[in-house]
Formats: structure tokens, C-alpha cells, sequence
């Protein structure tokens, strides 16, 4: 037997030994990192929601919760839905290409919507996540308190947090804080204004 | 040292200081730490802060736990355990207050304290650990008063925990999955209340006093600047103590004692006949109880934040991402920590630098100041407008430090500190 230390051969057995250490940190760690996903309830809670849209009198917004966050029912006055394609210019993304929403709805052009006559989009303002008021009046500049909306106010949402401002179908105008137009989730609406949040097609529902 | 044991006890005579220094080394640290740790004569007014910041973290540790004991971490219960505390709860009012207060006073002399650390060098060099020390603790204290926000649950709590836990998604890829698992819900809700609370009151407070203690043992390792910027070491006595120096207890202690009556006469001055302070202190929005479909119609955070969250507001987003005021916000903490290497001045105090640098401390302290305003304020006006000058200032006072630094001109620095009997 040697006293010699064989150093090479204990800084090899050091590292392994830290490394297979660091792999079991590793490991542990996963449960409780994993502690933090959205749970089994809070998963569950996301389940499609219905909306009979058919009481509101046009110019009228409904505001209602689907996976937690609130989404607009806005009935649109014909005045809003015959001039939706007019201040095009004034929008940073008029074709919604960098916004997010269903196909049928980014086919359906100006109105982002199934039916012209009612809006559905969900009420958290692309930036920061504030829930924009609604501003409906058109070509009236002071209807949200303290706030200038600007000449030729077509109709449309103001978020207060940070100043965003959309215009009826959502659609964000340009040097906005916010990146994108609001987003329109997944819906299906029946003739009679049923609405129903978080499915494509309603006959697919138990509801 | 083998013989330790049996000498315990029995040294200074047996008594009961003794036989704990035998042990543990009680009177080595307060020696060293306290009664024979030597601090510059010439400290003035500015060198207050740091003794008065760690009286009020003692406030909000004493506070906090008692907090703790009547307020119910749930969606559902944590209005109106606040309101209980407030109403029912025997002096509940005065705790609350005291921690609601704290929360802003520990601002304010922090802002003070780090203030005197650009007035005065105390940043650089062998202080640049110690500096950086202060602005983790800085940032974790920004975290742990975001937190301390949102646990009463009000309407601002809400909103403000959406926009700035929204902050992350704006990251490119990651952002979603970040924020969902921030949250643990696909709005801010119950889980997200509860794991706050968890880091409000255990693992940021925890953190704080190690990060504190971190803080007090590298200044007690390099000793502490004064308002000459020179080092005291290089004069020593017979007995090896700076000649500029005197023991920290009893000439500081008792020089603080009078400091912090002065600041608790203020302090108690606010709880007592303003504690909400005009809306700054707590904003009237969050004596409602959260609503997640009704944003507050002005949606501000509390005074000590509003610098930054002007600097996030001010920059639009382009790109089709917003992340661009998010990083600019970050980046204005960032770029804190590498002050100690952004001065490249020959001299550290401001008594003994020309007049580049007394103007550009100036310019960024008022624009700091009206960053704050600006994020006070409705982002409509003049103030987007104002919030872009004074955010490109901001920068500008750390990004171009290295070269105004250098060309200033200086004044020649004494071999003593400068004091006046």
C-alpha cells in the first residue's frame, strides 16, 4: 500500500460524486416546480360557456367569464358595422395578421366576427393584461372621463391602463402600447344570438 | 485549544460572560462588529440610512408577524381579513398601518442610501461587493413589496398583479408557459394570492437577512466611505486604529439613537394623521375588493415604483411584441450593478469632482424624480412625452458615466478627512 494520494483519481471520484448530486437536485427539484402549473380544478374550470346574446339592445356590451378571464359581448349598432372598414389606415394590424383568433374569424375581414352584429373578444388588453373600458360612442372624444380618445373616434375600446385603444372589432391603432389587436377566442353562435365560448361548433357541447 | 474546555468557566474569574466566550464568541463579534469596529469621524446627515433602513426592516418584521396571525391567504377570505384587521381587531389598525407605512418609509431611505452611495463614491472599488449586495437586496425588496401589495386582495392589488406578472409573457417563447406557471391559473387567482403570501412572509424575508447580513459583514470587511471619499486606513495609531476613526459603539450608536427618534417622530406623524397619504401610501382603488372583470379606471402602482413603470409605458411596442419597454425597464435595474465600473473618476466624492458630474447627478436625480410623476399620471398629455426625455436621461447618466467621468475635472483630495469640532 502506497500513502502516495492519487490526486487525479480523487478529483474524478469528487466530480462524479457532485455530479450525481446535481442530477438528484434535479430531480427533486421537478415536484415542486411543478407545484406552480395551473392545478387539476383550475383546469377543470375551464369548460366552454354559454351566452344568450339576444337581449342586449344594440350599442349594449356584456361582459362574461370564460377560464377566468372576462370576455366582451358587444352588440354593434348598424352606424358602427357599416363603417368598420374606414379607418383601416388608422390600425396597426387592419388584416388582424399578427393577432390572434380562429380562421373564420380572420376571414370575416373588418368585423372579426361570425355575426357582423355581435362582437366577441376577450376583454384583456393585449399588452399588459388590463381590461379595457368600452368607448362605443362614435366621433365622441371625451366619453371616458379624463381621457382625450383622439378626432374621428370611430367606436370602440379604451384601456386605461396604459392608454391602448381598439377599435370596435378589436383591432388595436397604431404607436399603441399594445402589440396586437384583442383576441377573439374560439365561439359559435346560433341565428337566434346563443352564444357559446371556448368551442367552434356548438353541436359538439353538451349544452 | 485542546484545553478550551477546561479553561471555560474559569477565565475572567468564572463569570457568565466568560463561560459563553468559551463557546460561542459573544464578545469577539461584538468587538469586532460593534464596539471596536472603526467608522470615519466625519460621517454626516446622508449616513443615517442605512441604521434607519434597518429599523424599519425591523418593523416589518415585527409587524408582518403579527399581520400574519389575523389575515387569511384566500380569494375569498383575504379582503375581509384586512378589513377585520383594520375594524375589529384590537389596535389591528395600528400594526396595518405601521406595515403600510414601513412599506413606503423603507423606500424612502433606501432611495436616500443609495443616493449617498453616488453623492459619495461609496461604490467603488473594494466596495463594488458590498454595492452589489445593496442592489439585490434593492431588487428583492421591490419583489417583496409587489407581493405585500397584492395580498389585501383590494381591486389595485389585482390589476396591478395582472400588468405585472403580464410583464413576463412578453417574453419571446417562454412568456405563455412563464406566466401560467407564475399565476398556477390562467387568470391571477386563488393559487396565485396564496404562493405570494408564501413568498411575502418566508422565503424573501429569509433571503433579505442573509442578503443583509451579506451587506453589513463586506462594509465591516472594507470599512466604510465617508463623505471625502478617502480611505481612513492609511493613518493608523500605535494601536493599529484609524486616526480618522471611532469605534462604531458608543459614538454611532448614540449619534443614531437621535437619528431614529427623529425619523420615528416623522414615521409615527404619518400613521397617526396620514396613513394612506393622499392615495400614495395606499391607493383608494384597493379599498375595493378585487373584481377581475372591472379594471380600475386609473391603474398606477404605489409611489416607489412609478419611475419604472413610466420608463415601461414610454416605450411603444414595435415588432408586434411589447417587449421592447420591458427590457428597458429591467435594464434601468440592471445597470445598477455595474456603477462601481462605469465611474472611472480619480476621486469618489462629489466635494472633489468638477462640475460635469455635480450636473449630471442633478439631472438624473430630477429625472427620477419626474419619472415618478410621470407614472402617477394617465399616460395621455405631455407626459408620455416627458416620460421619453427623462428615461433617455436616466440612461444617459449611467451609459455615458465612463466618459464624462473621465474628462471632469477634479479638485486636489486631502490626505485626512475634512471635520469640523
Amino acid at each position: 500500500m502506497s500513502d502516495q494520494v492519487d490526486y487525479s483519481r480523487r478529483r474524478l471520484l469528487t466530480a462524479a460524486t457532485v455530479g450525481t448530486g446535481l442530477v438528484g437536485v434535479a430531480f427533486v427539484a421537478v415536484p415542486f416546480l411543478a407545484s406552480w402549473e395551473p392545478s387539476a380544478r383550475a383546469k377543470a374550470l375551464g369548460a366552454p360557456v354559454d351566452v344568450d346574446a339576444s337581449k342586449l339592445e344594440p350599442g349594449q356590451m356584456l361582459k362574461v367569464v370564460w377560464r377566468g378571464q372576462p370576455v366582451f359581448v358587444v352588440r354593434r349598432t348598424k352606424a358602427i358595422t357599416d363603417h368598420l372598414a374606414d379607418h383601416d389606415a388608422m390600425l396597426a394590424d387592419p388584416q388582424s395578421d399578427g393577432s390572434l383568433q380562429p380562421a373564420y374569424i380572420k376571414s370575416a375581414g373588418p368585423a372579426r366576427a361570425r355575426n357582423p352584429e355581435y362582437w366577441i373578444g376577450l376583454a384583456v388588453c393585449t399588452h399588459l393584461g388590463c381590461s379595457p373600458l368600452g368607448a362605443f360612442e362614435p366621433n365622441n372624444s371625451f366619453q371616458v372621463a379624463g381621457t382625450n380618445l383622439g378626432e374621428n373616434w370611430p367606436g370602440g375600446f379604451y384601456c386605461p391602463c396604459h392608454g391602448s385603444k381598439y377599435d370596435l372589432s378589436g383591432r388595436v391603432f397604431k404607436s399603441m402600447p399594445a402589440p396586437r389587436n384583442l383576441t377573439v377566442p374560439s365561439y359559435a353562435i346560433s341565428a337566434d344570438a346563443h352564444v357559446v365560448i371556448g368551442v367552434d361548433d356548438a353541436s359538439k357541447t353538451s349544452a | 485549544m485542546a484545553a478550551a474546555p477546561e479553561s471555560a468557566g474559569s477565565g475572567k474569574g468564572g463569570s457568565f460572560l466568560g463561560w459563553i466566550d468559551a463557546r460561542f464568541p459573544l464578545s469577539k463579534l461584538w468587538r469586532e462588529q460593534v464596539s471596536e469596529y472603526y467608522a470615519p469621524k466625519n460621517f454626516n446627515f446622508w449616513y443615517l440610512f442605512g441604521v434607519l433602513s434597518l429599523v424599519v426592516f425591523a418593523n416589518q418584521i415585527i409587524t408582518g408577524i403579527f399581520l400574519t396571525m389575523s389575515y387569511k391567504p384566500s380569494a375569498a377570505e383575504a379582503f375581509s381579513s384586512v378589513e377585520y384587521i383594520m375594524r375589529d381587531l384590537d389596535w389591528g389598525w395600528l400594526i396595518r398601518y405601521m406595515h403600510s407605512t414601513g412599506a413606503s418609509a423603507f423606500f424612502i431611505v433606501i432611495y436616500l442610501h443609495m443616493f449617498r452611495a453616488l453623492l459619495y463614491g461609496s461604490h467603488r472599488k473594494p466596495r463594488e461587493l458590498l454595492w452589489i449586495f445593496g442592489c439585490v437586496i434593492y431588487l428583492m425588496l421591490m419583489a417583496e413589496a409587489f407581493m405585500g401589495y397584492v395580498l389585501p386582495w383590494g381591486n389595485m392589488s389585482f390589476w396591478g398583479a395582472q400588468v405585472i406578472v403580464s410583464l413576463f409573457g412578453s417574453l419571446p417563447v417562454i412568456g405563455g408557459t412563464l406566466v401560467e406557471w407564475i399565476r398556477g391559473d390562467y387568470v391571477i387567482a386563488d393559487p396565485t394570492l396564496n404562493r405570494f403570501f408564501a413568498l411575502h412572509v418566508a422565503a424573501l424575508p429569509l433571503a433579505l437577512v442573509f442578503l443583509v447580513i451579506a451587506h453589513l459583514m463586506a462594509l465591516h470587511e472594507v470599512g466604510s466611505n465617508n463623505p471625502d471619499g478617502i480611505e481612513i486606513k492609511k493613518h493608523k495609531d500605535a494601536n493599529g486604529h484609524p486616526l480618522d476613526g471611532i469605534p462604531f459603539h458608543p459614538y454611532y450608536t448614540v449619534k443614531d439613537l437621535v437619528g431614529v427618534a427623529g425619523f420615528l417622530l416623522i414615521f409615527c406623524g404619518v400613521i397617526f394623521f396620514a396613513p394612506t397619504f393622499g392615495g400614495l401610501f395606499l391607493e383608494a382603488p384597493n379599498f375595493e375588493p378585487a373584481n377581475p372583470l372591472q379594471t380600475p379606471p386609473e391603474i398606477s402602482p404605489v409611489w416607489y415604483f412609478t419611475p419604472f413603470y413610466a420608463m415601461l409605458r414610454a416605450i411603444p411596442s414595435f415588432a408586434g411584441t411589447q417587449v421592447w419597454g420591458v427590457l428597458v425597464m429591467g435594464g434601468a435595474i440592471v445597470v445598477l450593478f455595474f456603477v462601481p465600473w462605469l465611474d472611472r473618476s480619480p476621486v469618489r466624492s462629489i466635494r472633489y469632482r468638477g462640475p460635469i458630474y455635480k450636473i449630471a447627478l442633478a439631472i438624473f436625480a430630477v429625472s427620477f424624480i419626474i419619472l415618478g410623476l410621470c407614472g402617477m399620471k394617465p399616460p395621455a398629455g405631455i407626459y408620455p412625452l416627458l416620460a421619453r426625455i427623462c428615461t433617455g436621461l436616466y440612461f444617459a447618466f449611467f451609459l455615458l458615466m465612463p466618459l464624462y467621468t473621465k474628462i471632469d475635472s477634479v479638485k486636489p483630495v486631502p490626505d485626512r478627512v475634512t471635520w469640523h469640532a
